[in-house]
Order: structure tokens, then sequence, then C-alpha cells
């Protein structure tokens, strides 16, 4: 989920009845499943909301691209190189994709970035942990993209059509990469004592920060409420961290792994697993900025805009040079 | 034909030496251009430095595959990219360049794009199939590549007077690391009589033609010729290039015998 904790500024959610008829229209076109377009009327919550869920989602993706980047240069054979690269290249496109759904919205890239400069925005808190070993990279892509695949899957039937859409080309590349990441581990447990232990290491650490990509418990909170209400969100937080548990812990079991929680046990009752609750306050350690790489990632992307300013500035000027050279010739020609 | 006038052991050597040069430089500069991902002044830029570092390692697999091939002693491209030490590698000095700012970066993906596109141009007409067939393939991401740093040093170079003056500081920087390109011994004698590869100073006209059409275009000014450096083709480098090789071989000396 590269989405946590999104606001909505509502202080409750209010019935059909409550609102004015042209929000109660447009709550009508939601309830009856109907997407809607940039262009039409939308409450400025809606709106806002979208903004915030769908810039943290891009900066996720930009972000995203430093701890598997770390990587590149060091993958063990050409193959997985090649495969590395052109994940990292995906997920810039989908930074792409979702900055252009935003944008539908009335803001600008430039403001989204200046918002991720400045720490106003946000992007997902398992980016600030480090990828130490060859095997994190298998990780991140089993455990990491797997967590987003539960979370975006039901995206695609959010309400705003051009985050619904993004979202469907996403999901098909992050499937991929979930399996490109298994396949990654698979090799490696397959392989040396030494390699083994560096997955079983891997899981160790990224086990509880991909469960905490849920974000917290929300069952109470009425921005998820409202989230709901709009179709922006469509499940619980606890729900798609269930459904998580339920589909990784299978495959760690076949990769011949242990899942780092002592309180993990198969619940025939309801069907799932109990399993621990995750350390919250590192969670909101990691949120406000504490996090292992929080400082190394943002200092990264920030050095990144302020070193190329010159690059773009260049690009502009010989943009508006070519326009005034065209112009120019035109009023010669006449 | 002169091919079969040539000792089979010979032209083996030779055009082993021929996929190594080429091949050990799709593979450093694939490995200099990636070191940019998620770091580029631009989202635009670092989709297009990833595909093309992803082009420069899939003709590496080829390049370096073949090699393998020729050599015949049971080397695959993985072997042969993890498993030499850098007096081995016969990468042009060029391409080991650390990356600089963004200009440089774009300077010497230019300089090495006009150049790599005329010898794949080139290549396609190989009188070896195999490397025909290789030539054709890189050719078509080549001529994209070349497409694109050609329009950005243009752009660039006639952009603002920041901007020109860097692009025109990479452009003396890294000039005389140009030469080497063209430079030729007689391992390319042999396969240029067999029709294999052209030689390598034929391909300096056409190459000083796009260079100096893009130059003017973005008001820049050519360097003159001076001293040109030379020795990664026979395997003596910069000290760049052992720290790219730690880097980038860690994991394989580490763990020998591991697969991955």
């Amino acid at each position: 989920m590269y989405a946590q904790m999104v606001k909505t500024d509502a202080a409750r959610v209010r019935s059909l009845d409550e609102m004015d008829p042209v929000e109660r229209a447009f709550q009508e076109r939601i309830d009856a499943g109907q997407k809607i377009e940039p262009k039409e009327w939308m409450p400025e919550g809606y709106r806002k909301t979208l903004v915030r869920q769908i810039s943290q989602h891009a900066h996720s993706e930009i972000v995203g691209q430093l701890p598997e980047g770390n990587w590149i240069t060091r993958a063990p054979t050409l193959e997985r190189k090649a495969i590395l690269l052109a994940k990292v290249q995906d997920e810039a496109g989908h930074g792409l994709y979702l900055y252009c759904a935003a944008e539908t919205l009335g803001i600008s890239r430039d403001e989204m970035y200046a918002q991720l400069h400045s720490g106003k925005a946000k992007y997902s808190s398992i980016f600030n942990y480090p990828t130490l070993t060859w095997a994190d990279i298998g990780a991140i892509g089993w455990l990491v993209d797997g967590a987003a695949i539960m979370n975006q899957v039901p995206l695609q039937r959010c309400s705003y059509g051009p985050y619904a859409r993004a979202m469907v080309r996403i999901c098909k590349e992050e499937s991929f990469h979930q399996r490109q990441g298994y396949d990654v581990l698979m090799k490696m447990v397959k392989g040396t004592p030494a390699q083994k232990a560096m997955v079983q290491d891997a899981l160790n650490r990224w086990w509880w920060p991909s469960l905490m990509m849920f974000g917290p418990s929300d069952d109470a909170s009425v921005h998820s409420a409202q989230s709901m209400a709009w179709k922006i969100k469509q499940n619980s937080n606890d729900e798609l961290r269930q459904k998580f548990v339920d589909q990784t812990v299978p495959q760690a079991k076949y990769l011949g792994l242990t899942v780092p929680d002592p309180d993990l046990k198969w619940n025939e009752e309801k069907g799932g697993y109990d399993f621990g609750e995750p350390d919250w306050e590192e969670f909101f350690n990691v949120i406000a900025g504490n996090g292992p790489c929080n400082a190394e990632r943002l200092n990264a992307r920030k050095k990144a805009w302020d070193d190329g300013a010159w690059f773009r500035d260049g690009l502009t000027a010989h943009a508006e040079k070519v326009a005034d050279r065209r112009a120019s010739a035109k009023i010669a020609a006449e | 034909m002169a091919t079969a006038a040539l000792d089979p052991a010979a032209r083996q050597a030779a055009l082993l030496e021929f996929l190594l040069r080429v091949g050990d430089n799709t593979l450093i500069l694939g490995h200099r251009v990636s070191e940019w991902c998620g770091h580029s002044p631009a989202l635009e830029e670092d989709i297009a430095l990833a595909n093309t570092a992803l082009d420069l390692i899939g003709q590496t697999q080829l390049w370096l595959g073949l090699a393998g091939e020729v050599e015949g002693k049971g080397r695959s491209a993985d072997d042969l990219a993890y498993l030499r030490d850098g007096y081995e590698f016969r990468n042009i000095l060029l391409v080991e360049r650390p990356n600089g700012d963004f200009g440089k970066t774009l300077m010497r993906q230019f300089l090495f794009d006009a150049w790599h596109y005329l010898l794949l141009k080139a290549l396609k007409g190989s009188s070896d199939t195999r490397i025909a067939e290789i030539a054709e393939k890189a050719f078509k991401e080549v001529s994209y590549h070349l497409d694109r740093s050609r329009d950005l040093v243009i752009r660039l170079g006639d952009g603002t007077a920041e901007s020109h003056r860097r692009m025109q500081e990479a452009l003396g920087e890294l000039w005389p690391f140009t030469g080497e390109m063209f430079m030729s011994d007689a391992l390319d004698a042999e396969l240029v009589e067999a029709g294999i590869v052209p030689a390598p100073e034929s391909l300096k006209a056409g190459w000083d033609e796009i260079v100096a059409e893009t130059l003017a275009e973005g008001t820049l000014k050519k360097p003159a010729d001076g001293y040109m450096h030379k020795g990664g083709r026979r395997g003596v480098h910069t000290e760049h290039l052992g720290f790219i090789l730690s880097e980038m071989q860690f994991l394989q000396r580490a763990y020998p015998g591991a697969t991955w």
C-alpha cells in the first residue's frame, strides 16, 4: 500500500439527506458505481483527498526507485541486472502516470514535488528501510509489491476515472514484479547455506515493515469511512493486512523460511491466520521522519531536483528560443 | 575470398578480442548510466536513462554471449562480465569516465552514440551472420539513443548561458577520449580483411559529420584535436575501472560458484 493514512478533511460522513442537491447527485452517481471524470463537479474534500492520495502514491513510486536502484550496479548477473533496471523503469513510469492523474485535479507536478521536498506530502513508510543485501531486492518484490497489489487491485474500481485507469496498467506490472521478486528468492533458497541465510535475514527485516504498509487499524477512522463512502477506498486496513498475511505465509513456507512472528497461527474457524501486532511506535517514528533512511531518501530526491535545475531551465530556455524564432520567421514571411 | 586465407586460430583470437571490445563498451557504459537511477533531473530522464542502460545491458548479453561461444572454453556472458579483472577488459576509456554532472553524462552518451550508431550500421553488413544479427537488433535501439542524446546536446547547448557553459565544458573534458574509437591495430586488420568488421578509421568521417552538425546547431565549439588518450582497447585502463568492477562483481566474487 503506497498511500497510508490519507486525510479527508471530513469531521464525519454525512448522509444523502444532509447534502445540497448538487453534492447529493454526485454521491448518488458514486453509489451507482459511476466514474467521476476530471472536468465534472466534485466536492472540494473529494478533490483534495484524491490529490493527497494520488500524489502520495506517486511520490512512493519515485522514492521507491532509490532502495532498489541501490543494487542495480551490484546485481549478480546480467539478466538480474536487466530485470531490475526494467522494474525500476516501470516504477518511474508508474510515478509518471500517477502525477498525470493528479494533475487532472488541478495541481501541477512541480507543486507536488515542492510538497514532497518540504516534507508536507508523505510517501510510503516502507521506502525508509535500507536494502542491505541482494536478498532484499527479492524481498521487496515479493513482500512490498505483494502488499501494494493488495491495495491497488481494489483501486482499479476507484470512483475517480483517471486514477482507476492508471491502476489497471500499474497492477499488471506490479504482479510481474512480485513474481520476479519471488523468483530471486526461490533461486537463492535453492543455493548455498549463505544464500539461504541471506533470504531469511531479509524476511526478518522486511516482514513487519510490510505489514505496516497497510497502516494502523482504521475501523474507527472518519477519514477511512469518508474515503469508503466516496469509493476511493474499498477495504479496511485490517482486511487487506489479513488478506496479505493469508496469501504470504504459505509462500514463505514454500521457500522454507520462518516468518518472524511467534504469534502466527492458523485459525481454522476464521479460515485465516492469527498474527501479532506490528510495532506501531516504530511505524509512527518512521512516518515522523525517524526511519533508518528518511533523511537519505529525501535528500537524494532534493539533490536530484536542485542539481537538475540548470538542465530543466536550459530545456525551457531552448523551447522559448525556438518559439521566438518561429514567430519571427512567420512575421518575416508575411 | 580473403576469409579463407586467414589462419583459423588467429582469426578466432581476433574475433574474440573484437567481441570483448564491443561487449565491454556496452557493459561499462550501461553500468555508468544505471548509476543515475532515481537521481536524474527529471522523471522523464530517469525513465530514458533506465531504458538506455537496459538496452546496453541487453546488448552486452548478446556480445559477450557470442564472445564466450567463439572462445569455446565454456565461459558464459556472465563469466566474462563478472569474473575478469580490469586488465582483461577491452572497453574504450571514454565509457568508464565518471558521470560528472548530467551534462557530462549526456555529452559522453552523445559522443559514444554517434560512433556506436555508425559501427552497428556497418556491422549489419558483417560477413559473420551472428554479428550481423546482433547489430541489426542493437542498431534499432542505438538509433533511438542517438536521436535522444543529440537532441539534448542541441537543446542544452542552445539553452541558457549556464547550460551552454556546462555542455561546452563537458565537451572539452571528454574530447581527448574520443580518438580511441578510431584507432586500429593488427587484430582489427585481420577482421577488416575478412569483411567481418569495418576499419575503425573508416567511421571517422561520418562521426565528424554528425558531431559537427550537432555542435553547430547547439552553438557549441568543437575543441581542437590534440592529444588523444588510449589504452582501454588493449586492457590498460584508468583507475576508475577497478572501482566499477569491484562494485559490479561483488556478489560473484564474495560467493564463488553460487547461482543467482
